[in-house]
């Protein structure tokens, strides 16, 4: 038979085709709900990492449920919605009009106090990177931040997913002293010491350096209007509580005497 | 087939698996491979990955296609090589998605790089569609020790002077020789150094293997 007849070549190229086509969408079909279950896994499992609470993927369930106190959906004035979590893709959101974007916030308790987990979501050299990154209750301090990517240079931009980059953001604050937001900037070469919003940069690794420092920006930024909405709470809550002192040692006062 | 049958292990058979390793190695003889060997030879971890990847992928690619070979149209021949490593490289990364979620995070991006790796078509086309299935088997095992052992060489000296790490232990560190004024070569981890260190192996390998220089 001679190989080379244009007949030949669609009957061998389309019998490859089907074939090909079959065994993968059956792989595919196959293996999708194990393939969901290691990312949902995997996202509950960074969600603690981000608050310092380190998992194996089999007790992420268990942990999350034990660590994790609230999570809810906020609306671009900051305001809570009703929008169940799991049903928000930040991939989606990030796409949409900033006035129509949901937020969603974790809120965890670590020791008597509330940590504030933020998702992330950016864009690398090569693909998306994504992570968490968790407040203090003053809304400023980082208490802690993991990222990860799909597909950045290993050895170089992959390296965001490592404890010596992931680290240095732990006490690092989103604004400056006046009280306006600076976010966090991965500055090129190494942050200065004493800088605030500045964590060392992964040299060759720029671009996903950068891509970080405007996925933090953009991110954090969608938030300060709950920002704000809580820390004059916080102030509220504060002097609430010192009044309530204030009456309490009134009392005491007026006991003794 | 009309050969007497051969011994499993035969000395032609071995050679197969032995002279990729030295006198007919992919990367610094048939310079095949080396933009791979480019770009993930900064740490030991992913060169090791890399190198797994490639042998099932290659030893596999190879069967099929050796398998196919009295039925594959010499003139689409280059898009069924394709076709065949692209599938094979989807495949392994959704079965490791599935059951071991670690390592497929870890493989990412070389799934890409394995599709255009040209060790694999080169063997293909050079072996695999003109031998029988066992040989092309032993061929792909042979180029794929070949390139991995040029890959973690380059690795190990790109990492150690590059980061100071010995697959991702911070050996120098350890060995306190920072205390003397040492400091990390930054510029070990860019490709182009990639390039000299190989440039330095082929030195080496034809100090040698006098064998490979060509007459002038």
């Amino acid at each position: 038979m001679d190989l080379n007849k244009n007949t030949y070549v669609f009957f061998f190229s389309t019998a490859m085709v089907l074939v090909v086509a079959a065994l993968l969408s059956f792989t595919s079909i196959k293996l999708k709900p194990l393939q969901q279950k290691n990312i949902a896994l995997e996202n509950k499992q960074n969600i603690l990492s981000s608050v310092g609470i380190y998992v194996s993927r089999e007790e992420a369930d268990l942990n999350y449920e034990k660590y994790i106190t609230d999570s809810f959906v906020l609306d671009s004035d900051g305001q809570k919605t009703d929008i169940d979590i799991s049903s928000v893709q930040l991939n989606k959101e990030t796409k949409k009009p900033k006035k129509e974007q949901n937020m969603p916030l974790y809120i965890s308790n670590i020791d008597g106090s509330e940590k504030y987990i933020i998702p992330l979501r950016g864009t690398g050299l090569w693909g998306p990177i994504w992570g968490y990154i968790s407040l203090d209750n003053d809304m400023n301090t980082v208490y802690g931040a993991v990222f990860d990517h799909k597909a950045e240079t290993p050895g170089l931009g992959a390296e965001i997913n490592r404890d010596f980059f992931e680290m240095p953001f732990n006490g690092k604050k989103i604004f400056d002293l006046k009280g306006d937001f600076v976010s966090i900037a991965v500055v090129k070469g190494g942050a200065k010491e004493n800088d605030y919003h500045g964590v060392d940069g992964i040299s060759g690794g720029t671009i996903t350096s950068d891509g970080v420092t405007a996925m933090l920006k953009e991110r954090l930024e969608k938030y300060l209007p709950y920002f704000e909405n809580k820390m004059k709470e916080n102030e509220v809550n504060d002097i609430m509580n010192f009044v309530e002192e204030d009456i309490n040692l009134n009392d005491t006062i007026n006991k003794l005497n | 087939m009309s050969q007497k049958k051969e011994a499993l292990f035969s000395k032609k058979n071995k050679k197969l698996i032995t002279d990729p390793l030295d006198d007919n190695n992919p990367i610094t003889v048939q310079v095949l491979g080396i933009c791979s060997a480019l770009a993930i030879t900064v740490q030991l971890k992913p060169a090791v990955v890399m190198s797994f990847s490639v042998l099932f992928v290659l030893s596999v690619a190879n069967v099929v296609v050796s398998l196919l070979r009295k039925f594959i149209p010499s003139r689409i021949r280059i898009i069924v090589f394709l076709v065949v490593i692209a599938t094979l490289v989807i495949l392994v990364d959704e079965v490791l998605k599935a059951y071991v979620f670690d390592v497929s995070k870890e493989l990412s991006v070389f799934v890409g790089l394995i599709i255009t790796n040209c060790i694999i078509m080169g063997r293909l086309e050079a072996f695999a569609l003109g031998n029988t299935p066992w040989k092309s088997f032993l061929d792909g095992i042979g180029n794929s020790f070949g390139y991995a052992w040029i890959l973690i060489v380059v690795a190990f000296f790109r990492e150690l002077l590059g980061s100071g790490t010995f697959y991702g232990y911070p050996v120098l560190e350890k060995l306190g020789i920072y205390n003397f004024g040492y400091e990390n070569n930054g510029m070990m981890i860019l490709p182009p150094m990639a390039l000299v260190t190989v440039g330095l192996i082929i030195w080496v390998q034809r100090i040698r293997n006098k064998k490979l220089i060509e007459p002038k």
